[in-house]
């Protein structure tokens, strides 16, 4: 069903976005070295440079330690106390800077962040916020059996979503009309065609633009739920936004 | 219940669906008045100039009667219907048998014989006798017939049918007769010879036109429906795509394959066009299909949502559902699409119109306007809107060859604790009386009715899903026809 692998593809870019945003901030955590008057305690600090890069990029580690006899950095192995190298991953990475001497240890961590193709970032994630604010935010109408006016207890969401729709006034979208499996194919496509036609008229009621709003029946043919009793019935008797652009 | 029988004699055709049971719910009517309200509708646009119309117009007559729920009964329903309590004439049908000794004898004698069976047991005009009567010795030409034996018990056939069949040089001959057996100084009624490839489908065809000839003489002269197609909706591809088959079930195959969402398939009267409704990019759309080219030619895009195609009987002329206005109404259009223009204004969904087939003067459609859809009668030019069905959830009228009478589909117990099924009524439209055809078997719809007005196609869930079974007009002779995927929306051709 179309709209639900929509859905899905919305959700893994607004998850993927979530994951790049998180990783940018954990860049600003890393520098703590307290240098203890005690006999020798190491120091040690560990940078990136740039912190983000794409796949194929290279980038250099640069890190610094004192009165350590023993620094290694995970995933590279032992390296000289202070020292510059180049690194190019396939995958974001989190280098662990380790120095110890007989006064101690001290460790420290840079993240460098490895982004797919910039042509694919920008647009996906600007649109999927809206689809995904859509999503969230507009909420399907539900009928009553054999009805196509709006019943009392939807207007709360026809205002909502009017009230999101005139919000972001460049936004397309389809009303679906839906019917439960009961009755005639025919009739139920037509029933359908009133619901989501009632759906328009409300929205357009409430000073949504009409040419925004594309609308279309599907009867019984695409049910949201296959069971036979009646919560899955009203479940079926809806008028269900699609997110267009 | 008042029960009364009608017996009609026409010695000329042996005709059996002379007699009919009359159930009436209110008093005992004059039987002639009776017949004359219900050839009312029909004598206004035609008279009776021969015998074989009279007879024709007889054998299509199935009184129709309400009945009141009779709480002492045990069983809400009793059968009514054409060719009750009347013996139909007696046919013997032995199997064909091989004329000489080729290969392909055996197997197209098989198909041969079981196709001529099927279609004489399935014309609801005679009574098949049980082949366990039959001698053992069984003719396969004139000279091998012994009257005597067929004549009396145990068949005691009024009639026999019997042939021969045989490939040779490529070709399949068959030849068949009919005989009167108890007529032994002229008995012969029907001699044929019929000569095709030697293949399955060609066999199929000759038994059908054989089958059709004799139901035309022992039927009243009506023509049998042997050759006849159901066209409807069929998911086994994965889409619904329209699909066609032979009357009985067998050749079935895929027309459309639009991988979209098809529905409500329409055969034009001179069966060269299909109109049927499609899920297209824009919306449902009215599509055309053509059967003598095998695929989809161009047709207007109305805008809206566009359902249920129904076609005029004179050809010209489509009604549908459009919500191109805004709500779903009737309209009608040229068969090319043109001049379309509104029927129908009222606030409910209108849907699933069918034109009188016989008048073409009439619009029968199912509307919502009150509320759960109920069937409703026009004027071809949408004038004298008339309720037909009183209480329920009433849909998919279907008029009758004759244009005397609709089947529908039908709740009429409808509503919170009354678990009414969906079952398929007969109404006589002049009284608006109506029948009951099914009974107890889960949900049923779409009721198309057979060119010879015998017969009904429609769509069932009583195996469980939905497929397409046959009754006949009388309520007997149920049958279930397709059993691959789901089958629904049958639409029987006009001839």
């Amino acid at each position: 069903m179309k709209h639900q692998s929509l859905k899905g593809l919305a959700t893994t870019i607004a998850l993927a976005a979530v994951v790049m945003l998180g990783a940018c901030h954990k860049k600003t955590a890393p520098p703590p070295p307290p240098p203890p008057p005690p006999p020798a305690a190491p120091t040690a600090s560990i940078s990136v440079s740039p912190d983000t890069i794409q796949p194929g990029q290279s980038a250099t580690l640069t890190w610094q330690t004192s009165n350590a006899t023993d620094v290694s950095i995970d995933g590279i192995g032992a390296v000289q106390p202070s020292g510059t190298q180049q690194v190019n991953p396939n995958d974001s990475t989190t280098y662990h800077l380790v120095a110890k001497s007989s006064g101690g240890t001290q460790e420290a961590t840079t993240r460098l962040t490895v982004t797919p193709a910039p042509v694919a970032e920008a647009p996906p994630q600007t649109s999927a916020t809206e689809e995904d604010l859509f999503g969230r935010s507009v909420k399907d109408i539900y009928f009553e059996y054999d009805k196509s006016d709006i019943r009392g207890d939807q207007q709360s969401a026809i205002r909502t979503d009017a009230q999101f729709l005139n919000q972001h006034s460049n936004i397309g979208f389809t009303v679906e009309g839906h019917c439960d499996e009961r009755g005639s194919t025919e009739y139920n496509l037509a029933l359908g065609d009133q619901r989501a036609s009632s759906v328009k008229s409300a929205l357009v009621s409430a000073g949504v633009n009409a040419s925004r709003i594309k609308t279309i029946s599907y009867g019984k043919e695409k049910p949201f739920c296959m069971e036979s009793n009646e919560s899955c019935w009203q479940q079926n008797r809806r008028g269900h936004f699609v997110y267009q652009k | 219940m008042i029960l009364l029988n009608l017996n009609l004699q026409m010695k000329k055709y042996r005709s059996t669906i002379l007699s009919s049971t009359v159930s009436s719910c209110t008093e005992l009517p004059d039987v002639s008045k009776r017949m004359d309200d219900i050839h009312r509708p029909v004598s206004r646009f035609t008279r009776f100039t021969s015998r074989a119309q009279l007879l024709s117009a007889l054998s299509l007559l199935i009184l129709v009667c309400s009945l009141f729920p009779a709480r002492s009964f045990a069983q809400d329903w009793v059968r009514t219907g054409s060719g009750l309590g009347v013996d139909k004439v007696r046919l013997a049908v032995p199997d064909f048998k091989p004329s000489n000794g080729d290969s392909q004898n055996a197997e197209l004698l098989k198909t041969f014989n079981d196709t001529f069976w099927n279609d004489l047991d399935n014309s609801g005009v005679v009574e098949l006798i049980s082949k366990s009567f039959y001698p053992l010795q069984v003719p396969g030409q004139p000279p091998e017939v012994t009257f005597g034996v067929w004549n009396s018990p145990p068949p005691n056939a009024a009639m026999l049918t019997f042939g021969n069949l045989a490939v040779a040089a490529g070709k399949v001959t068959v030849q068949g007769w009919l005989y009167d057996v108890k007529n032994t100084a002229s008995p012969e009624v029907l001699g044929k010879q019929y000569t095709d490839v030697p293949t399955g489908d060609a066999v199929r065809v000759i038994a059908h036109r054989f089958a059709d000839e004799i139901i035309f003489r022992l039927g009243g002269g009506i023509p049998g429906i042997a050759e006849s197609k159901i066209y409807f909706v069929s998911d086994r591809s994965g889409h619904k795509e329209i699909w066609v088959m032979d009357y009985d079930g067998s050749n079935q195959r895929q027309l459309t394959h639009l991988g979209s969402v098809s529905l409500s398939p329409r055969i034009s009267p001179d069966g060269s066009r299909l109109a049927f409704s499609s899920l297209t990019k824009s919306g449902w759309d009215i599509l055309m299909y053509s059967i003598d080219l095998n695929r989809v030619v161009s047709f207007p895009h109305f805008g809206g949502t566009n359902l249920s195609p129904a076609w005029a009987p004179d050809g010209l002329h489509l009604a549908v559902s459009s919500s191109r206005g805004g709500n779903p109404q009737i309209y009608v259009c040229d068969s090319s699409g043109a001049n379309l223009h509104r029927l129908t204004s009222n606030k409910g969904p209108d849907v699933g119109p069918v034109w009188n087939r016989k008048t073409g003067a009439q619009i029968a459609f199912v509307s919502g306007s009150t509320g759960l859809p109920q069937v409703y009668t026009m004027e071809a030019d949408g004038t004298n809107e008339q309720r037909m069905t009183d209480q329920g959830y009433a849909v998919s009228p279907n008029w009758s060859p004759n244009g005397q009478f609709l089947t529908l589909a039908w709740i009429r117990k409808y509503g919170p604790g009354e678990p009414g099924s969906s079952d398929i009524y007969l109404m006589d439209i002049a009284s608006k009386q109506w029948v009951q055809l099914t009974h107890d078997g889960g949900r049923n719809d779409y009721p198309s009715w057979s060119p010879d007005g015998r017969h009904i196609v429609f769509e069932s869930k009583r195996s469980g899903k939905e497929e397409l079974w046959m009754i006949l007009a009388d309520g007997t002779k149920l049958h279930q026809l397709t059993f691959t995927g789901r089958n629904t929306q049958p639409n029987w051709s006009w001839k």
